[in-house]
């Protein structure tokens, strides 16, 4: 390669790879901004604050959903298996909401058990399949179609 | 067909205007970046044509001048 | 041999009378499997198959912004004119198909998670992809002197690799509200065979389109940068064969 052009090359990757490396850094270092909501387990081990308006996310527990068919009100726990706390919610929760689903709650932190939800989503995994398939894998005791998203 | 009938089918279950609305503007935006393509292409066709017959013509009357 | 205009002219005017047709009836067959034959999803119901688009639409997205970043270093360091003229062509269809994502993620959203949006690293990283695009594209309209444009675009396109990887990973790295890949490279994707093939024979159709785009538009521009060329000058005249 030509001197002139091999110049060029080093000094586009260099300011590549620097930038790179600055995007990465900004990436750690502002990781838990880019976290779209804090786990269970943030919240258990005091890494969420309180009384922030700020997402959890997490499984619902089987179970454990309460609902009060005239005030809309719904309680559920939601978990990942390192921490645990209840949700509560006065609304109309999505479609695929259900019991083993993961969700992403926008709302505020009251305690390190109690979280007040003004939104409900629903998240859903990469796994496609027909019904019957599902109820096939679910007559064979196979776990696959209730695990949900991480 | 996965559906019972063609009103099955346009009814996407209940979600419809979502299925919809997502294909029609995918298709909008597609079909008008390859006619853009295209007539792009005409244009330039064109426009060089035209440039080219003026500067025939130019010569023409420049040869027609000089006897 | 690509390399040079005048080669890459009469190479293209061989491919796309072929190219274009095998294109369309890829998409248009995997579009038609998947809407009409497609099986329902256990969770989702009929909603999932806006996959059908918007996963051929994101990953067409993403390479093409992968082949803009190698247009552009060329274009940068070795200064090819073949590398100028692809980074003008590859744009514009990339810059439709990250809007295109974007719009039937949104629309596929709200049925399914129960929101259109929300600011998660996926998709907030999606959009800065369609800005990157629609930078690319501005670049080379506002700055005259196309080699000079050509320069410009290139570094920006080169800078906006590293957001594609952010793209890519996003969902890996932090948390967010999109799930993970359903087509994996490696392993077993998730995704019932019965949806699989529909979404990879669509997905190959959308790419094929891209590729017939990214001609189309090549072509234009080697006409217009080869115009006081004579090659060019007879082709005005008189049209090859097949052609307008």
């Amino acid at each position: 390669m030509n001197p002139v052009r091999k110049q060029r090359l080093l000094l586009v990757l260099a300011v590549l790879v620097g930038l790179a490396i600055a995007v990465g850094l900004m990436f750690y270092a502002l990781r838990q901004n880019i976290n779209l909501f804090y786990t269970p387990q943030q919240v258990a081990s005091g890494e969420a604050p309180l009384n922030t308006q700020m997402r959890v996310g997490g499984l619902v527990e089987a179970g454990s959903v309460v609902r009060n068919e005239e005030t809309l009100d719904v309680s559920f726990d939601i978990t990942d298996g390192k921490g645990s706390f209840t949700v509560h919610y006065q609304g109309i929760l999505p479609d695929l909401f259900r019991e083993g689903q993961g969700i992403v709650a926008n709302g505020t932190l009251i305690s390190r058990e109690r979280f007040e939800a003004e939104e409900v989503l629903a998240k859903h995994d990469e796994t496609y399949m027909p019904p019957e398939v599902q109820d096939a894998l679910e007559k064979a005791g196979h776990p696959g179609a209730q695990k949900s998203s991480e | 067909m996965a559906f019972e009938s063609f009103a099955d089918f346009l009814a996407m279950g209940k979600h419809g205007f979502y299925v919809w609305s997502a294909y029609g503007i995918s298709a909008f935006l597609i079909i008008a970046s390859m006619v853009l393509a295209l007539r792009g292409q005409g244009q330039v066709r064109q426009t060089l044509a035209r440039q080219q017959r003026r500067a025939e013509l130019d010569a023409e009357v420049n040869d027609e001048s000089r006897t | 041999m690509l390399g040079s205009p005048r080669y890459f002219y009469t190479f293209s005017s061989s491919v796309l009378p072929w190219l274009t047709p095998i294109a369309l009836v890829t998409l248009l067959a995997g579009l038609v499997w998947g809407l009409g034959f497609a099986p329902s999803d256990y969770q989702q119901g009929n909603s999932y198959r806006i996959i059908f688009i918007h996963v051929p639409a994101s990953s067409g997205a993403l390479m093409g912004y992968m082949a803009l970043g190698v247009a552009g270093l060329v274009a940068v360091v070795w200064r090819m004119k073949m590398a100028e003229v692809m980074l003008k062509a590859i744009a514009p269809f990339g810059a439709a198909l990250a809007a295109i994502s974007l719009v039937t993620g949104a629309l596929w959203g709200k049925p399914t998670w129960g929101t259109y949006w929300q600011w998660d690293a996926r998709m907030t990283s999606m959009l800065i992809l369609l800005f990157m695009y629609v930078g690319v594209i501005a670049l080379q309209n506002v700055i005259r002197d196309p080699r000079q444009a050509a320069r410009a675009a290139g570094l920006l396109a080169m800078v906006g690799v590293i957001n594609v990887i952010i793209v890519k990973y996003s969902v890996e790295w932090v948390q967010t509200l999109h799930q993970g890949s359903t087509l994996k490279l490696f392993g077993e994707s998730t995704i019932n065979p019965a949806m699989k093939y529909p979404l990879l024979i669509s997905m190959l159709g959308l790419w094929l389109l891209y590729a017939v785009n990214v001609l189309m538009r090549a072509r234009t521009e080697v006409m217009w940068r080869e115009r006081r060329s004579k090659w060019v000058a007879k082709l005005v005249t008189r049209p090859e064969k097949g052609e307008q």
